[in-house]
């Protein structure tokens, strides 16, 4: 929904990068001890800042609503039950549902969730093994047009994603698809311009004679492609399919135009939904939080897997 | 047009392309194979971003329900366009917005990065201020509408301990946009933190000894050595945040639907409700084109500005 993030290849080439910390780090003057103390005092405070927003997101969850009302500051939930989060899985009876402030109304929270798995899981492996291969066709194959088509490729990465949204919605329409998790996954399934940008550079970083030497023993193309190439290059290919199922999983604005059923219902819509569906009487906030809560976490956990490797992935590409 | 560096800003000259070509003593054509290896990307790229694109100026032409065929009228919806008050409203409100969500953003992020700089290489810090980051546009407006709400929210009651009273921080018109503004302040300040600390790193730790040397402080080293040789990094993430910025709907499609009274009537959401509540998709893409135009004109000025400050790296 936003542009297309600023990756900078790093994986190949860690050394350079510590080494270049390290220097830097030792020619840095010392900050003088007041100075560092207000620093650090500020640098909590954003902390504190990020993070609240989650603890409270927790805290909330974790009561029941009339709990939430009667109590709105108290740190600790009010009340504490898991309530909300059996309500939103579903299995809460609707006397407890209705007792802890909940609407009774059923929730189809694992169809919600089954379709965000899906729909991330299809772009993420498509686009990824799609862009690979037109990266590998724009870094190792010599063909007619190639710095043409390549440039081509460039050219889309300037078209704001916002502008596509409207001719593709009718697009997959006239393709009869509206309300399918496909149709949803079509227009980022068979490549994003970035993509291709990214691996290609990686791909160039290769070197020559380990893929020359496996089609001395015979190899095809395809089979250098799969065997060589791509394991190589397994560092950004796990960086740019984090990337990419994270983009997908947390879209909102596509999925809000192509669903509208829980046939296709994404969790991101699915929650926009559950706040605009809550009666006068008051919103569910503890279910809200808790569905908010956990269609966050798979993302939270890939990230502490994969922290380092974001972390150190989000640089510049000197897009220009 | 592009080119690409590891933790530079600046790629050599000449255009790295094609430094690394497969040697000349192979000179075999690899066209069948590389159709093959084309393919997919090639039709996606065709289909879901080229079509597309002719296709929405194609639109903006039109009159389009989705149930007629589209009929052609000119320029007809540019000039309902420039006479229709409320798209020139919502203009305004996403300018507006823009430069709040900017503007703090920036500044907080360049703290952000200073201070990780200066204080420590962290990645676990790095990784926490990225939080954010990782849930969805929903999840964050939908925790800032529940810690903002005026009646039950905390943010309300520790203003109320302070002796201020409650703030309808979305249902106030005058507060809506500054509000939903640092809602994606809060989601973004840590990427663009990261962003610009990666930037940063690529500055050569001599000039800070010289500026040492000369006994220069803190502060005077930030104005007058680090903030002049940032400059074609900060233009860069200037450019990326603004496109970024003008797109915004989400948050504000959760948090306010566009209300208070067409107070956060931003233009993703005007188009939006114009194509699939009025379902006039002609005009809706006249609007797009409009957006389209104002992005490629900001995106163009500020590559010059980059451009020419890029001599301050040497």
């Amino acid at each position: 929904m936003s542009t297309s993030p600023t990756t900078a290849p790093d994986a190949l080439e860690p050394k350079t990068e510590n080494e270049l910390q390290g220097s830097s780090h030792r020619r840095r003057h010392k900050l003088p001890t007041p100075g560092k103390v207000v620093a650090w005092a500020v640098m909590i405070l954003i902390l504190l800042i990020t993070l609240l927003p989650f603890y409270w997101i927790l805290r909330t969850a974790l009561s029941t609503n009339p709990g939430l009302l009667s109590d709105p500051a108290s740190l600790n939930p009010p009340e504490f039950t898991t309530g909300a989060f059996e309500r939103v899985l579903g299995f809460q009876s609707t006397e407890d549902a209705l007792a802890e402030g909940g609407s009774g109304a059923t929730l189809n929270f694992w169809r919600y969730l089954l379709n965000s798995v899906f729909l991330a899981t299809l772009v993420t492996v498509c686009q990824v093994l799609f862009s690979a291969m037109a990266a590998y066709a724009f870094s190792r194959l010599r063909w007619k047009g190639r710095d043409q088509v390549f440039a081509l490729f460039l050219a889309g990465l300037m078209v704001p994603a916002v502008f596509t949204l409207l001719p593709n919605f009718v697009l997959i329409k006239q393709l009869g698809l509206i309300d399918t998790v496909l149709g949803i996954a079509l227009p980022t399934m068979f490549m994003t311009p970035f993509a291709v940008f990214f691996l290609r550079q990686f791909f160039l970083g290769i070197p020559m004679e380990i893929e020359e030497a496996a089609r001395l023993d015979g190899a095809s193309r395809m089979g250098t492609f799969f065997k060589v190439i791509l394991p190589m290059a397994s560092a950004p290919i796990a960086t740019l399919s984090i990337l990419t199922y994270m983009a997908a999983w947390n879209d909102y604005f596509w999925p809000l135009m192509v669903s509208y059923t829980d046939s296709s219902r994404v969790l991101t819509v699915a929650l926009g939904v559950f706040r605009a569906q809550s009666p006068q009487s008051g919103t569910d906030w503890a279910g809200l939080m808790a569905a908010s809560l956990i269609a966050a976490l798979p993302m939270f956990l890939l990230f502490m897997v994969f922290a380092r490797r974001i972390v150190n992935s989000i640089g510049f590409s000197g897009i220009k | 047009m592009s080119s690409v560096t590891t933790r530079s800003s600046r790629p050599p000259a000449g255009g790295p392309r094609d430094t690394q070509d497969p040697p000349k003593r192979r000179p075999k054509d690899d066209t069948r194979i590389a159709l093959i290896f084309i393919a997919p990307a090639a039709l996606g790229l065709a289909v879901f971003l080229i079509w597309p694109l002719i296709r929405g100026i194609w639109l903006s032409f039109t009159n389009y329900n989705l149930l007629t065929p589209a009929e052609f009228v000119g320029l007809a919806n540019y000039r309902r366009l420039i006479a229709d008050p409320i798209f020139w409203d919502s203009m305004k409100t996403t300018v507006y917005y823009v430069l709040l969500n900017i503007g703090i953003q920036t500044a907080v992020a360049m703290v952000i990065a200073l201070l990780m700089y200066r204080l420590t290489q962290s990645t676990l810090l790095r990784g926490l201020v990225l939080t954010p980051y990782l849930v969805s546009n929903v999840v964050a407006a939908l925790v800032w509408v529940w810690i903002l709400d005026t009646q039950f929210g905390v943010g309300n009651q520790i203003l109320g301990w302070l002796g201020i009273d409650p703030i309808g921080f979305f249902t106030d018109s005058a507060w809506a946009i500054p509000t939903i503004a640092l809602v994606n302040v809060w989601r973004h300040m840590g990427y663009t933190a990261l962003l610009i600390f990666a930037g940063l790193q690529t500055l050569p730790p001599s000039v800070y000894e010289a500026a040492r040397l000369d006994g220069a402080g803190e502060i005077r080293t930030f104005f007058s050595v680090t903030l002049p040789l940032l400059r074609p990094i900060m233009a860069l993430v200037l450019i990326m945040t603004i496109i970024g910025s003008f797109q915004v709907f989400d948050t504000v499609a959760i948090t306010t639907g566009g209300g208070p009274a067409n107070a956060t009537n931003v233009l993703q959401l005007y188009i939006y409700d114009m194509a699939f509540d009025r379902f006039q998709f002609g005009y809706a893409s006249a609007m797009s084109v409009g957006l389209l135009i104002v992005l490629g004109v900001i995106t163009a000025i500020q590559y010059r500005l980059s451009r020419a400050d890029s001599s301050d790296m040497s």
